[in-house]
């Protein structure tokens, strides 16, 4: 990919043009487009239940009330679900990590036998997805009695190809000289990688990470596939399925539904930097 | 994906046998530990990717059902059933006509998305975050979002509009409904592809235009256009390979039916339901292999026509 050069921040900021006039009065039209069905959902989930179906529609709440968001707390598994989601999300992120990192090193800079076949099957393995081939995933994961169990949620989702090709890479631009170097001071394999390889990549790392939670939160097709048992559904499962068991309330679906956004848009916040560098340097990472 | 050609070292002039030496050392070292840092991978990699595939392959063979016993060896029938199942066809034009819809629309999109969050010179985080908002919700509540907003009489889209089209339950409307939830859903990633490419672009090519007099829209055309080729390439591909396999935000829009008259069924929808719903594990399996050829044709294409066009350069 290219190689972005560090902006330079121009300190002296040009003033108010009339083109910079009329491209700012375009981005703020055009991001009141994006976020208004957002804006929506978060009045929405202010009125009442009665009042959210009314016809015609209003944007604002007549009542404001909180009703939607405790009945989520109330009526459904919300609690349960936030956790499940947590547990599989951090899970699969640390075991990622760990496992994309190494085999990332492992073909960009070692030897051993096989490594081209193997490779090539990782490079295949780019275009399976549990959508491609659910039915068969999840016979397998049947038939290792794994249904309906955290096991079944997490591992599954654990062998992402597409990481390990971004942190290959990755390390095939980290220059062989800082190895070598160590190498001479007597460091092995596995020091070099601990000691020298990791530090140096923890910008890729962080958002190969980043990648990976945003996916495993957001993950739908799998868990809807592996699990029926209510109390081991994740938040998008759950939410999904409020509206099957009770009929559609709209005003708590949407409170249940931001609520199910919250921590990305939080972590989003927090690391844009990242994510938009990752972004830059690996544009990879599916839907 | 580019093709990656292993990092090969390159035979050594015979005089100099230390950088040999250091080599063939080099080499004999990766060969004792190399192995065991793919290891973890690999393990999890066979288990949950490669096994699949094959016990896939096996199971299209037979006429398997959920529980897995009894089944036996039907050969191609199968496949032959396949071929001649108008739902599958159906199915597979549906996932089709949704691609044609989407990619298209959201290259320009997040073309048009970037360009503008790249010139305008304050706030970038503001607009990075406002068209990358929604990339950020699960599937399903993009889906339920939409579904709510497409609502006839409730809904925010025909009371804005000023419409009285009722989106979800015409055929005609049904996929295009699918569509728009995408494109606001899913814009926002080919949108930072895009800006970080943009960024990418090195100032003095700008400057040095400006300097012979060339126009604003003379840069974009000669200028950016060109060097956004490969991500634009990028784009497209992962788009196509994305909207393939488009199935949360079509099912959770329409309860998890298949849309009015069987219109938004997708293919992954039409195996999922072989396999979970009528239980023909055998037959959905196979229905998964055709799927998997399908994916991987149009990443070997892709794959083939970079390799070609790298090859015309030179």
């Amino acid at each position: 990919m290219t190689t972005t050069a560090p902006q330079i921040r121009v300190k002296a900021r040009r003033g108010w043009t009339p083109s910079q006039i009329v491209l700012t009065a375009l981005g703020v039209a055009v991001s009141a487009v994006f976020l208004s069905p957002l804006v929506w959902a978060l009045f929405t989930s202010l009125k009442s239940e009665t009042e959210a179906v009314a016809s015609p529609t209003h944007w604002l709440p007549e009542n404001w009330t909180w009703q939607a968001w405790s009945a989520i707390f109330e009526t459904g598994n919300i609690t349960n679900w936030f956790v499940n989601s947590v547990v599989v999300s951090v899970c699969v992120t640390a075991v990622v990590v760990m496992t994309s990192a190494l085999a990332g090193y492992g073909f960009a800079r070692t030897e051993f036998r096989g490594k081209g076949a193997l490779m090539g099957l990782v490079m295949a393995g780019l275009m399976i997805s549990p959508a491609v081939l659910g039915v068969p995933l999840f016979t397998t994961v049947q038939q290792m009695g794994m249904v309906d169990t955290y096991w079944g949620m997490i591992l599954p989702q654990c062998a992402p190809a597409s990481m390990v090709y971004i942190l290959y890479k990755f390390f095939q631009g980290v220059p062989r000289e800082l190895e070598d170097a160590a190498a001479i001071d007597g460091a092995g394999r596995w020091r070099i990688f601990f000691t020298v390889i990791l530090p140096l990549s923890r910008p890729s790392l962080a958002a190969v990470g980043i990648f990976t939670f945003i996916s495993s939160w957001n993950n739908f097709l799998w868990p809807y596939m592996v699990t029926n048992n209510p109390d081991l559904m994740t938040m998008p499962n759950g939410i999904a399925t409020i509206m099957n068991s009770y009929g559609i309330q709209w005003a708590q679906l949407m409170a249940g539904g931001l609520m199910a956004s919250l921590p990305l848009i939080i972590v989003f916040v927090f690391f844009q930097r990242q994510i938009v560098a990752g972004v830059a340097h690996t544009g990879l990472a599916g839907q | 994906m580019t093709t990656t050609t292993p990092q090969t070292v390159i035979a050594p002039a015979p005089a100099r046998s230390a950088t040999k030496a250091a080599t063939v050392r080099r080499r004999k070292q990766g060969f004792q530990h190399g192995g065991w840092f793919v290891a973890p991978f690999l393990a999890l990699f066979g288990l949950f990717v490669i096994w699949p595939v094959v016990r896939g392959l096996y199971l299209s063979f037979t006429d398997a059902n959920i529980s897995g016993e009894g089944a036996s060896f039907i050969g191609l029938d199968n496949y032959r059933e396949a071929l001649q199942d108008d739902m599958l066809w159906d199915s597979l034009g549906h996932s089709a006509y949704f691609t044609l819809l989407v990619v298209p629309c959201i290259t320009v999109m997040a073309f048009l998305l970037a360009m503008l969050a790249h010139h305008i010179e304050r706030g970038k985080w503001l607009w990075r975050l406002c068209f990358f908002l929604p990339f950020l919700l699960p599937s399903t509540v993009a889906g339920n979002l939409w579904e709510w907003l497409f609502n006839p009489t409730a809904g925010m889209v025909n009371h804005v509009f000023g419409l009285d089209t009722a989106w979800l339950a015409d055929k005609s409307y049904s996929m295009l409904a699918v569509v728009i939830c995408t494109l606001w859903w899913t814009a926002g990633f080919s949108f930072l592809l895009y800006l970080a490419a943009l960024q990418g672009i090195p100032a003095h090519l700008y400057e040095a235009a400006k300097l012979d007099g060339a126009n604003a829209w003379h840069r974009m055309v000669h200028i950016t256009l060109p060097m956004l080729r490969n991500i634009t390439g990028l784009v497209i591909a992962l788009q196509i390979l994305a909207s393939l396999q488009v199935f949360d935000q079509a099912v959770v829009m329409f309860d998890f039916g298949p849309g009015p008259e069987d219109s938004t069924r997708t293919f992954v929808q039409f195996t999922l339901e072989e396999g979970f719903t009528a239980y023909r594990v055998g037959y959905a399996s196979a229905t998964s292999i055709i799927f998997f050829v399908i994916i991987a044709s149009v990443a070997l294409a892709r794959m083939w026509l970079l390799r070609n066009r790298e090859e015309g350069a030179r």
